[in-house]
Order: C-alpha cells, then structure tokens, then sequence
C-alpha cells in the first residue's frame, strides 16, 4: 500500500506538486491522470524517493520513506519515465543486473527472470543487446528489470507511452495479472480511456493537486457527466494535455 | 553479491563492449608514451651521429686562398664541397648547414702574421646547424693553436707561454643524468596514460548515463548511491591500472630496443623499474578517478564532460615543464604533492637514481588523502537531487 500525505515540491517558483494527498491499496490499480505537466511525474519520483518532498509524508507498506528511503525502494518495483536500459548490454544482462542489486541469489534470480519473461512474452529478444530495441521491447525489458525483485507495490510511469496497440493490449493484461496477485498497482497516465478501463481508483491531478480522487462510476456520479472525457475535462478545467 | 561488486562488474564488462573506451584506455593511452620514446630517441641519435662522427661535407668559398688549411680539414674529417654563389640564402633556406668562406686576403694576412680570417656562415636557431658548425670551428680553432705554437717556437720560445691557463675538466654527471631535459617529458606519458586510461569511464559512468536516462532507474534500487559510486570508482580505476601497466611494460620494452648508449645514456628499465614507477603512479589512478567523476557529475551532457575533462588534461604537464625548463632541485617533501612527486620520481627512476621507499610512502599516503577528501566531495554531488534527472 502507498500512501501519500500533503506532498509540496517546488522547482524555484514553479510550484510542481503543491499538496498531493492519495492512497494506492493492494490489489487494486490507481490510476494517476492528468495532462502533461500536471505533475504526475515529479509524485512518483517522490514515491520513489529519488526527490526529497518539501514537505508531506510517504508511506508504502507504513515505511515512512523519509526516514528509511532504501526500505522502501526495496518493496517497490519501479518503470520511471527515463526508461534507460543499458544498451551496451543484452536484456537478460539488464534484467540480471538489477536482480543483483537487490541482493537475489542466483537461483532465485533465474526463477523470477523466467516467471517475467514468459509472462511479458519477450523470449525472442532475452539475449540481444538492448541497442536498437523498439520502444515496446524496451518496455517489456525495463519492466522485467523493474519487478525481478517480486514487489508488493509498483509504480508505472505512463508505461504505455509510444507502444503500439498489441504492445499496449498485452502491458494492460500484464497490469490486470499484477492487480490478481494482490499487489499494490499506480500508474501514471494522460490518456482518458485507458485509466477509465483499468483502475479502480482513479486520482485527477491538474496543477499539481489532486482535484479528483473516486472511482470511475463515482466521478461519474460528482461531476453528472454521463461521459468520462466530459467528467474528467470538467474537472481539470480544460482539455489542453489529455488524449482521448 | 555485494551491491558494490556488482556495479564494479558490471561497469567493466559493459565498457569492455565498447570500441571507443578500450582503444583509448588500452591501445591509445598507454602506447604513445613508449612509442614517442623510441621514435624521438631513434630520430635523435641518428642525427647526432650522423653529424658527429660522419665526415663533414661543408662548401668552401675560396679553397684556393688557404690551400695548407684545407689540407689539415681535410684530415680531420672535412670533405670541401664547391662554392656556392650566395652563401647567406643557402644557409637561411637550409640547402646547406654551415658555410666556410676564406677571403681573398687571407694569403697575404697569414704571411705578414696578422690575424687571418675565416668565415662560417650558419644559422644558430637550427638544430642541424649546430653541430657541424660546432664541429668546423674546433677544428679550426686546433689548427689556429697547432699554427700559433709552431710560430713560437719558430721565434724561440715555448708554446706554454702563451698558454697560461690549463682547464682540466671533471664532469661529474652519469650517461643518464645527461639525458636529463630529454627526459624531463616522459613522466607526464606516465600521467596522461592514467588520466586517458579512466577518462571515457568516468563520463560514460555518470554523464553518459544521465544523457541516456539510466542513472533514475538505477538509483530506484535499495542501494545507497554512495555504494554505487565506490563500485564505479572501481571500475574506472582498473581502467586505468590497466593502462598505466601497460605503460610500464611499454617503456620497459622501449628501454631494451633504445640505442640509448650510442649517444652515452643508459636505461635500466627492468622489472625494478615497472614495479616502482606502477607504485608511484597508485595515487594519481584513484585521484584523477574521483576528479574526473567530480567534473563529469557537473556536465549535463556527454560531450560537455568531454570537453571539460580535454581542458583538464592540461593541468598534468605542469610539473613536467616546471622541471624541464626550471632548474628545481628535488626535495623529499615534494613527493607529498601529487604530480609533482610523480614527475620527480619518475624522472630519477628513468635517470636510473633508485627512488627511497620513504619516498614512495610518502606519495602514497598524500596522494590517496587527497583522492579520498575529493572523493567525499564527489560523494555529496552524487547525492543530490540534480544528478539522476536527465530531462
């Protein structure tokens, strides 16, 4: 579970996330939706503890990442939006590598590389260099590498950006797969329909706060638009950003 | 696995893949020390030999006038050339060294006992004029004192008299010792082979690797950076150990194919040799690795810590031009400063002067003091916030 409390970060002037406050349960996919620039990005970094908040609290697994940042980065599995895999290495390497650094033996290590490969169906490309990978292969590896440690909780940020619609449908049923295993789901992303048909939760970020937090039927409901576009252009107060 | 251990091994074997980092760290960076030092070497003693001990081809003006002088030169070694028509032309465009010319009066100047003259015409700002020009004039200045000395007695008296001052020379310095200025560069092959050696790491470790967006995921996983810096570190430094290696070996190699003693110098490059220059040279592999991260975690891109580490290399050859053209008397405390104990060290160990333990200690410890303060600096840059986001 993650939890986070009042989360303030400011870059200068620019206020990026001024007073986020959502909770992300096990077994159930959060989605985090907002345009571009609405500062979906920055709360996971802070999540992940890659950025200090300025003020606010994050909780994942009741671990105050503040206070113990190397505790909770080992209970979370992390897509970032800088994919980065090493392209001078082969996937299996990539997947290896942060296995290792998470301290998995070696056995361990090949069960679970085993389990996300046939799962994110990428044995065609285990033993290429990451070099010239499409953007749905570098997906599919950064993920692998992301949850070789068996996470309780995983964060995703906008995991389908640049896939094509196969790619897309398969990282979907992939997510639905995480959400049966009882983990804990967030994901961020700007597109309408796809929050619409994966979450259970959905929280609306425009301008850095949180302007919505409900499921899809209740948005529905708050706003009185039939339609979710409608609802969610309504509440983030104009269209500028989102994608259908 | 250690976390450490992990990223050093994996740091080495990712840039083992990569052509542009192996060429500079292990081809590039340790072989153009040794290779400068024979092909320079080679080129000058061929061309002190040749002028030295080959015999001397010179264009006389006005042979005729001095026919007994041409005879002596010829003894010695002179070889007259005909006369050219402008000999001031010749010698500015190099077609000839030195010219001699004897004037027309030089007959009847030699007869009356008056002072004879003899020009030499040559350009002292060229290298390849020195030495035969050098060489004419002693031999002219024998035959004046053989001359002068046949005229004394001719008149009675001895030829000591006009010889009131007898210079006994004792050079007190060793073949080596004179190859001093000469070898006051090489130490710095020694230092460019250690910077070089980590140099592409050290960008592609932690410039590169923002630039390609892999230092956010990385820095996702449950390991402090401080542990991922230390196993970069690693890898940076057995980079570069590798090169200056290799850079011992090379002039060890170099050492026994130099035609060092024909022009009176002597290498003792053995294994003695290897293993004391590799250990001087420790404390600069860890030194430039953690400056070379340092500058590389402030550049924002690839090429920018390119360009900023190119400015940086400059920085090494101080010492060396400090003691090649500066007459500095080395002093133990110097080996404390790092750089410039390597450059002293390295240049005795070349002269073949046996650099002290103490002395070596003493590099050592300054040298890795330094590294490890630079290095908690580098270790608080790689802390912040700034440094895992690319975009």
């Amino acid at each position: 579970m993650i939890e986070v409390k009042d989360l303030h970060k400011a870059f200068g002037a620019v206020k990026a996330v001024d007073g986020v406050t959502f909770t992300a349960r096990d077994g159930e996919i959060t989605g985090l939706l907002g345009p571009n620039g609405a500062g979906k990005t920055t709360t996971l970094r802070m999540l992940y503890t890659l950025m200090e908040p300025d003020s606010g609290q994050v909780l994942v697994d009741g671990i105050d990442a503040a206070a113990d940042p190397i505790a909770v980065r080992r209970r979370l599995g992390v897509l970032p939006d800088a994919r980065g895999l090493y392209k001078r290495l082969t996937a299996r390497e990539n997947i290896e590598y942060f296995a290792r650094l998470h301290g998995i033996e070696t056995q361990l290590m090949h069960k679970r590389r085993e389990n996300l490969v046939d799962a994110l169906e990428m044995h065609d490309i285990l033993d290429r260099r990451t070099e010239g990978f499409s953007q749905g292969q570098r997906v599919k590896t950064a993920i692998a590498r992301a949850l070789v440690h068996d996470p309780k909780n995983v964060i995703l940020d906008e995991p389908t950006n640049g896939l094509d619609v196969m790619a897309t449908r398969g990282l979907r049923a992939f997510m639905r797969n995480l959400k049966a295993e009882g983990r804990c789901v967030l994901f961020s992303s700007h597109i309408m329909q796809e929050v619409a048909m994966l979450c259970d939760r959905i929280v609306v970020i425009a301008s850095g706060r949180v302007v919505a937090d409900e499921s899809p039927d209740a948005l529905r409901a708050q706003t009185g638009e039939a339609n979710l576009e409608d609802a969610f252009v309504k509440l983030i107060g104009s269209e500028e950003g989102l994608a259908a | 696995m250690n976390a450490t251990l992990t990223v050093w091994l994996k740091e080495v074997r990712e840039n083992l893949r990569d052509k542009r980092t192996v060429f500079s760290a292990l081809i590039y960076g340790p072989l153009i020390g040794p290779v400068m030092f024979v092909v320079l070497m080679n080129v000058l003693v061929g061309h002190e030999m040749k002028k030295a001990e080959g015999p001397l081809k010179v264009p006389v003006i006005g042979a005729a006038h001095a026919p007994n002088l041409i005879g002596a030169l010829k003894q010695w070694g002179l070889v007259p050339q005909p006369p050219i028509a402008d000999p001031d032309k010749a010698v500015r465009d190099r077609d000839a060294d030195v010219v001699m010319r004897i004037p027309a009066d030089y007959g009847k100047a030699w007869s009356s006992g008056k002072p004879a003259q003899v020009d030499l015409i040559f350009d002292a700002s060229q290298q390849g004029s020195n030495t035969p020009a050098k060489r004419l004039e002693t031999m002219l200045e024998r035959y004046g004192r053989e001359q002068g000395a046949l005229r004394l007695l001719a008149r009675g008296l001895s030829p000591s008299v006009a010889a009131p001052l007898v210079i006994s020379k004792r050079d007190q310095s060793t073949p080596q010792s004179r190859a001093g200025m000469f070898l006051s560069f090489l130490p710095y092959f020694f230092v460019i082979a250690v910077y070089i050696g980590g140099m592409y790491l050290a960008i592609d470790l932690t410039a590169g690797e923002r630039e390609r967006q892999s230092l956010e995921p990385l820095f996702a996983n449950p390991v402090a950076r401080w542990r991922v810096l230390v196993g970069k570190l690693g890898a940076i430094c057995s980079f570069s150990l590798a090169s200056l290696v290799l850079t011992a070996i090379g002039f060890s190699v170099a050492g026994h194919v130099m035609p060092a003693e024909k022009l009176g110098m002597a290498f003792d490059l053995g294994p003695g040799f290897i293993v004391d220059a590799i250990l001087l040279e420790l404390p600069l592999i860890a030194l430039f690795a953690v400056l070379e991260t340092l500058v590389a975690a402030f550049a924002k891109s690839y090429r920018e810590a390119q360009t900023y580490l190119g400015f940086l290399m400059i920085i090494p050859i101080v010492p060396s031009m400090l003691m090649g053209f500066l007459p500095v008397k080395p002093a133990h405390w110097m080996y404390a400063i790092p750089l410039l104990g390597q450059q002293i060290g390295i240049s005795d160990l070349l002269r073949g002067t046996p650099v002290s333990a103490g002395d070596i200690g003493i590099a050592l410890v300054f040298g890795f003091a330094l590294a490890f303060l630079i290095g908690l600096g580098t270790a608080v840059v790689y802390r912040s916030e700034r440094l895992a986001i690319s975009a």
